[in-house]
């Protein structure tokens, strides 16, 4: 059963058309790569399932609770209440907070303690606070955080930055993770560790991940389908395996043969 | 020695009120980059509101105060929502332009509503006097202490503690990445003017108090001066409006004490221009390099 189905997805801004006519549909518990040349529209593709743009045409339905919800005019807080967390290509924690206060704002819709009841500390306040940092510490545990809970974010190295935003995105318990370019800026050791938790995570996570990426060992270790874009439209589909050999793909990224 | 020490208490006590203003002007710019010049205006809605409460309705103090805060929070969210989230996705001159018209249309509204006059504040407490020997302190000024240091500690718990709190520094940093945490941005965005309007409005009714009467135009210099006392602490830093406040009140009743007191306001304008040529951050603020 398909838990995110796309139909004839398209953005114009003005008159270029970022996203054009796309279809796609994915099953629960995959891991499926989104790969394309700069400037195909993976971005923006995101920003539009996520609420952030508003598409021009198209479905999109997210299918985890009893029947299939339309997104197109839900807001983004909304889309990521029903179940949709993302990561950013440049990196945007809340710099200036603590890692454990960025993991906690990610857990904002789980905290049922209103403004009034914790200015008066109720003992309710407290055991929703105790619960929370040790659901907190717990997530950052597994991406070996947990002893930068109280530094700064932007105090972080680049790779624990990139590692956090993941943790923030599972806080708000997804059912569906989008990655933009986890592994951009990473060394191929980071790279390969990475790889390895993305499929620690899904498992364990009960997730369904799409993954952007320009880092082609990665999405070829780790992907088990592959969508690739170009100017926008949907330029093929398929297993790692057959997208390698793909004609199309190559020309797109390779150029074409004299 | 002892008469600098009785206008270090009054300068305080001025201090206070300008900090209760300021701070609702660096809350509502942390949260959406926005000078509200309307702000003063709330302050002003407030004392009105205080001064009906207690003319018509007979009561105290601390039910003016109570009825003063809610109208002027009221009052915050529906400008917000008329007049500031239809330009949300404009350019900050065109919302700050709009505030500017926001601010004018409540003070002409007010002059022709209750008319120009200035009015006196009903005296609901006899002002005893305190003699603690080196000075002495009012008994209204030992109240704008109290009501001001209990709606800051009020503040900061609401900041620091809350999930609301969390949310509205979210937001300040980054209101997309906060969205898609899961935080519906427009509700703490009238949160944030809710809280800034109703402690601006007790501002209205403690300034009432303090020097007996109020009128449709009170709000504009004392809004003017809590702007520049969000500034001079850093604008968009909270503790940095509880500082500003303090130095600017101080500043003036200095310049009223040991100075002349025609220059009480150009000396507050001259601390604009100074820490704006200076350190345009802010005291608390942090000096960010432009990254090329």
């Amino acid at each position: 059963m398909s838990i995110l189905s796309v139909e004839k997805l398209t953005k114009q801004f003005g008159g270029l058309t970022a996203v054009s006519d796309i279809n796609l549909s994915i099953q629960k518990n995959e891991l499926v790569g989104l790969i394309g040349p700069n400037g195909a529209g993976k971005t923006t593709f995101f920003n539009l399932l996520t609420g952030v743009y508003k598409p021009t045409k198209g479905k999109i339905s997210l299918n985890v609770g009893k029947e299939p919800i339309s997104l197109i005019d839900k807001r983004t807080d909304q889309i990521a209440s029903l179940g949709i967390a993302r990561t950013f290509q440049n990196i945007r924690l809340f710099k200036q907070l603590t890692v454990m206060d960025n993991v906690l704002i990610g857990m904002h819709q789980k905290n049922n303690v209103g403004t009034i009841r914790s200015i008066l500390r109720v003992p309710s306040f407290f055991k929703m606070e105790d619960k929370l940092k040790k659901e907190a510490l717990e997530l950052l545990a597994i991406f070996n955080l947990e002893d930068s809970a109280d530094v700064l974010a932007e105090n972080l190295s680049y790779g624990q930055q990139r590692r956090l935003e993941i943790v923030r995105a599972l806080a708000t318990e997804p059912s569906l993770l989008f990655l933009d370019e986890p592994a951009a800026g990473m060394n191929p050791q980071e790279s390969v560790e990475l790889t390895k938790l993305i499929r620690k995570i899904q498992q364990e996570f009960d997730l369904t991940v799409i993954l952007i990426e320009h880092d082609m060992s990665v999405v070829m270790n780790v992907c088990e389908r592959i969508y690739v874009l170009e100017y926008g439209r949907l330029l093929a589909e398929g297993t790692p395996e057959a997208i390698r050999s793909n004609p199309d793909v190559l020309r797109a990224y390779l150029g074409e043969e004299e | 020695m002892s008469s600098f020490m009785q206008q270090v208490i009054n300068g305080l006590s001025l201090g206070s009120i300008y900090a209760l203003i300021a701070l609702g002007y660096t809350m509502v710019y942390g949260i959406i980059k926005l000078i509200n010049f309307a702000h003063g205006e709330i302050f002003m809605i407030g004392a009105f509101v205080g001064y009906a409460t207690i003319q018509f309705l007979n009561v105290g103090l601390i039910p003016a105060l109570l009825v003063a805060m809610t109208a002027s929070a009221l009052l915050g969210v529906i400008i917000e929502r008329v007049a500031y989230r239809p330009l949300r996705k404009s350019s900050r001159i065109t919302a700050l332009i709009t505030a500017i018209g926001v601010s004018y249309l409540i003070q002409n509204g007010m002059i022709q509503w209750v008319g120009p006059n200035v009015r006196s504040f009903p005296q609901v407490l006899t002002n005893t006097r305190y003699d603690l020997g080196f000075f002495s302190i009012s008994r209204i000024q030992l109240i704008i202490f109290g009501t001001s240091i209990i709606l800051m500690i009020a503040l900061q718990l609401i900041v620091h503690q809350t999930k609301m709190g969390k949310a509205m520094r979210a937001v300040s940093m980054d209101p997309e990445a906060a969205q898609l945490m899961g935080i519906n941005v427009n509700h703490v965005i009238s949160f944030t003017f809710m809280l800034g309007s109703a402690l601006a409005g007790a501002g209205g009714v403690l300034v009432g108090l303090f020097y007996n009467t109020i009128n449709p135009t009170m709000g504009f210099l004392p809004g003017l001066k809590a702007f520049i006392a969000a500034v001079l602490g850093g604008i968009g830093i909270i503790p940095g409006a509880m500082l500003g406040g303090i130095l600017i009140g101080l500043t003036e009743t200095m310049v009223v004490a040991y100075g002349n007191s025609l220059l009480r306001d150009a000396v507050v304008f001259v601390i604009l221009i100074l820490i704006l040529l200076v350190r345009p951050s802010g005291i608390l603020g942090k000096t960010t390099k432009e990254k090329v």
